[in-house]
């Protein structure tokens, strides 16, 4: 009982803190979800009413949040499984034999990673420039028309994932490359022996040793992919139409722009709720395939 | 008056000294506290007593120039010590409200005018109309009347009017004369002419730019030209649909379906290179691009743009948008006397155009626009026109969102995503839901 004690003794620092920082600001928020706390309240508290679920019944009739969803899903669908594939392709690429200036690459890869997004986003709009970019004009010696890229509703979304992306593959990547290097040589020294081509070779012995990080990569990707943000924030505001617009930077307009804090609350909650859905399935699907 | 800094100061060299059985490491620190302290708390003695510090928060690029006013001040009144902080625009409004809640703000502000209304709902800004009524030099004559009336909420005065803001008529008078206007649109019918023969004579470029990506300015001004209230029943509804507002929208959209108006607005990453190419040759904008169209457009150009006065409606002189920034102090200040010498001082016409010449901010004082730097600015000029013919958006704390909404649906208008009719209906059942709380503090439950 005594060394119980102790321990919880020597886990309180932690506890405190953690209780102070995180655990207090979320039940907040979770209480303020339902309240219309907003700019009013913040003057005089008694302006701020306790409203039930109308936050959650407004912002399931708020269509911008449903295009924000559909954003987000989009960026999430098509951007997510993008990233993981361009990162296990460079990791390979990079972990290959054939491969000379291994540092080199890692590092070139990895660079955009560590640069700040506001540099990057600079850089990409000039790509993106629908008189002026590098991409149209490489589009045009195709002989394919200019597009709009960042200012048609319709590109916008894509061009934003393009450069997500581009942005972020390196990360998974340093990962991979973790994952790779685990694998012991010996598997494939015997699968050689007995005959098997490259392609088996990837298909029975990388991919299912990678699963594990796998695992771990599509469901961190997925919770930074869900949390969109920094990206649309600098490039395109939400726009064109709101078609960029994400479920975060919803938030944080409702939140912070328009100080409806109640309301901003809600949306956090709700996109806490498909964050934890999401990896809960993710896991349990690749539990499943894993235990074939 | 001693600052708090140094009342921690001397209390932290007690603090340490109380420790006994001291590690390497924790003499080093004790050794650094006390230094510390003993530095904070000599920087205090220097100071004379009765100091009043005045700590002002500038935003953006006044923030960075305006301390060079300070001296001439601190020689005027050498009791009194003012302390500038400079607050980045695109932060400020969070930071401000932020520092309401945690009690911390400072004595003034500069405040962009359409925020006063959300501070004084927040009791966080001091009425002004005492002071004034005291004050020797500041008084409402010497200020344009739709500015200063933006400052006022229920007849208080909460904030002097610092510079001013408003927009204009920005054209390219060489386009513009070759398709034959050898002067600026009086009227909505000339508007729409010369937008006319600009397309004729420039099948690839468009006559006006409405950034309606990003701006609400466009289709507002156009509602309050055309006399909608933009708001009804004591600000608590939305009056999109009405008919002013409607018929103004209607004029809105003419622009996009005739090609006058680009649609697709964010092929304009640089407006200066656009107006420069003549990819358009009208745009409504404010001051600040006096100075940028003088720095950014080859000096070939220089001579071929010009500012005017909106054209209204009817013919005349169109309203226009009572922009700009007031000095408030805040409520919560404890040196008031000394703020509101520092807001006279500022407010003195030497020193409107001391900051005009810093920073290119037209001043908000009548008398220092007769100076020869401003009365022979022939972009200004417009400008001046403009100033006396200006109206306040609604004055509620939810403004900015409801012009964000204009903005969004003004946008889906122009994109022909929706009728001139099925928009300004949607706008304004978007605009109730931003109104429900205010309504029930008007009306109750």
């Amino acid at each position: 009982m005594g060394s119980k004690r102790a321990a919880y003794l020597f886990l309180a620092p932690a506890l405190l803190a953690i209780g102070v920082f995180f655990v207090v600001p979320v039940l907040a928020a979770f209480a303020m979800s339902f309240t219309d706390f907003d700019i009013y309240s913040l003057g005089n508290f008694t302006y701020a009413r306790f409203i039930g679920l109308r936050n959650y019944s407004q912002l399931l009739n708020d269509p911008l949040f449903w295009k924000a969803l559909k954003n987000t899903l989009y960026f999430l669908l098509v951007g997510g499984p993008l990233s993981i594939f361009v990162s296990l392709g460079a990791a390979l690429l990079v972990q290959s034999k054939l491969v000379r200036f291994k540092g080199l690459f890692r590092t070139a890869y990895f660079a955009p990673v560590v640069t700040t997004l506001v540099a990057v986003a600079v850089v990409w709009r000039f790509v993106y420039h629908p008189r002026f970019g590098m991409l149209n004009y490489a589009l045009s010696v195709l002989g394919i028309n200019a597009v709009d890229w960042l200012g048609d509703a319709h590109w916008a979304m894509p061009a934003i994932i393009v450069m997500a992306v581009w942005k972020n593959f390196g990360y998974n990547m340093i990962i991979f490359i973790a994952g790779l290097q685990n694998i012991p040589d010996e598997l494939y020294e015997a699968a050689a022996i007995d005959g098997a081509g490259r392609l088996q070779q990837f298909r029975s012995i990388t991919l299912p040793m990678l699963a594990p990080t796998t695992l771990f990569i599509s469901i961190i990707t997925m919770i930074g992919y869900f949390q969109l943000f920094a990206e649309p924030y600098v490039m395109t505001q939400g726009g064109p139409l709101n078609s960029t617009l994400s479920i975060v930077l919803l938030m944080y307009q409702q939140g912070f722009r328009w100080w409806n804090m109640g309301y901003s609350a809600a949306v956090a909650f709700v996109l806490f709720a498909f964050i934890l859905a999401g990896s809960v399935l993710q896991s349990r699907i690749q539990g499943r395939v894993g235990a074939q | 008056m001693q600052t708090q800094s140094c009342i921690n100061g001397s209390s932290g060299i007690d603090d340490t000294m109380v420790h006994i059985d001291m590690t390497y490491h924790s003499r080093i620190l004790l050794i650094l506290t006390a230094t510390w302290g003993l530095l904070t708390a000599s920087g205090c003695g220097s100071r004379t007593e009765q100091t009043a510090e005045v700590v002002f928060w500038a935003l953006g690029a006044e923030g960075e120039r305006v301390a060079r006013m300070v001296p001439e001040f601190e020689r005027r009144h050498p009791e009194i010590s003012v302390r500038v902080q400079m607050i980045p625009w695109n932060a400020a409004h969070e930071k401000l409200l932020t520092a309401f809640a945690g009690q911390s703000l400072p004595d003034m502000c500069q405040l962009g005018n359409t925020w006063i209304p959300e501070f004084t709902v927040l009791n966080a800004i001091e009425n002004l109309t005492p002071w004034v009524a005291r004050s020797m030099t500041i008084r409402d004559s010497s200020y344009f009347p739709g500015i200063w009336d933006t400052n006022k909420m229920d007849s208080l005065l909460f904030g002097i009017p610092w510079y001013v803001d408003t927009r204009v008529l920005f054209y390219r008078s060489d386009l513009c004369a070759k398709a034959g206007y050898t002067r600026a649109p009086e009227s909505w019918d000339e508007w729409f002419d010369l937008s006319a023969k600009l397309k004729r004579e420039f099948p690839e470029d468009y006559a006006v730019f409405f950034s309606t990506n990003n701006e609400w300015v466009g289709p507002v001004i156009m509602g309050i030209q055309k006399h909608s209230t933009l708001l009804k029943d004591q600000n608590t509804a939305g009056n999109f649909s009405g008919p002013e507002f409607t018929e103004a929208m209607r004029a809105f959209k003419t622009f996009f379906r005739n090609g006058w108006a680009p649609v697709k607005t964010q092929q304009i990453v640089n407006v200066y290179q656009a107006f420069g190419e003549g990819f358009f040759s009208m745009y409504i904008s404010g001051p600040w691009n006096i100075g940028e169209f003088s720095r950014r457009l080859p000096k070939e150009l220089q001579g071929s743009w010009m500012t005017a006065p909106l054209p209204g409606p009817e013919g005349g002189i169109g309203l226009s948008l009572a922009g700009g920034s007031s000095l408030v102090m805040f409520s919560s200040s404890k040196h008031k006397e000394a703020v509101w010498k520092f807001i006279e001082y500022l407010s003195e016409p030497a020193q409107q155009l001391e900051l005009y010449h810093l920073t290119g901010d037209l001043p908000a004082r009548v008398e220092a626009w007769t100076d020869s730097s401003l009365a022979d600015n022939k972009h200004a000029a417009a400008f001046f026109v403009q100033l006396n013919h200006v109206v306040a958006t609604p004055k509620i704390p939810e403004w900015e969102q409801i012009a964000q909404k204009v903005r969004e649906y003004a946008e889906l208008i122009s994109m022909d995503q929706y009728t001139v009719e099925e928009g300004v209906t949607a706008l304004d059942r978007a605009i109730n839901v931003i109104l429900e709380k205010r309504r029930w503090l008007v009306y109750g439950q």
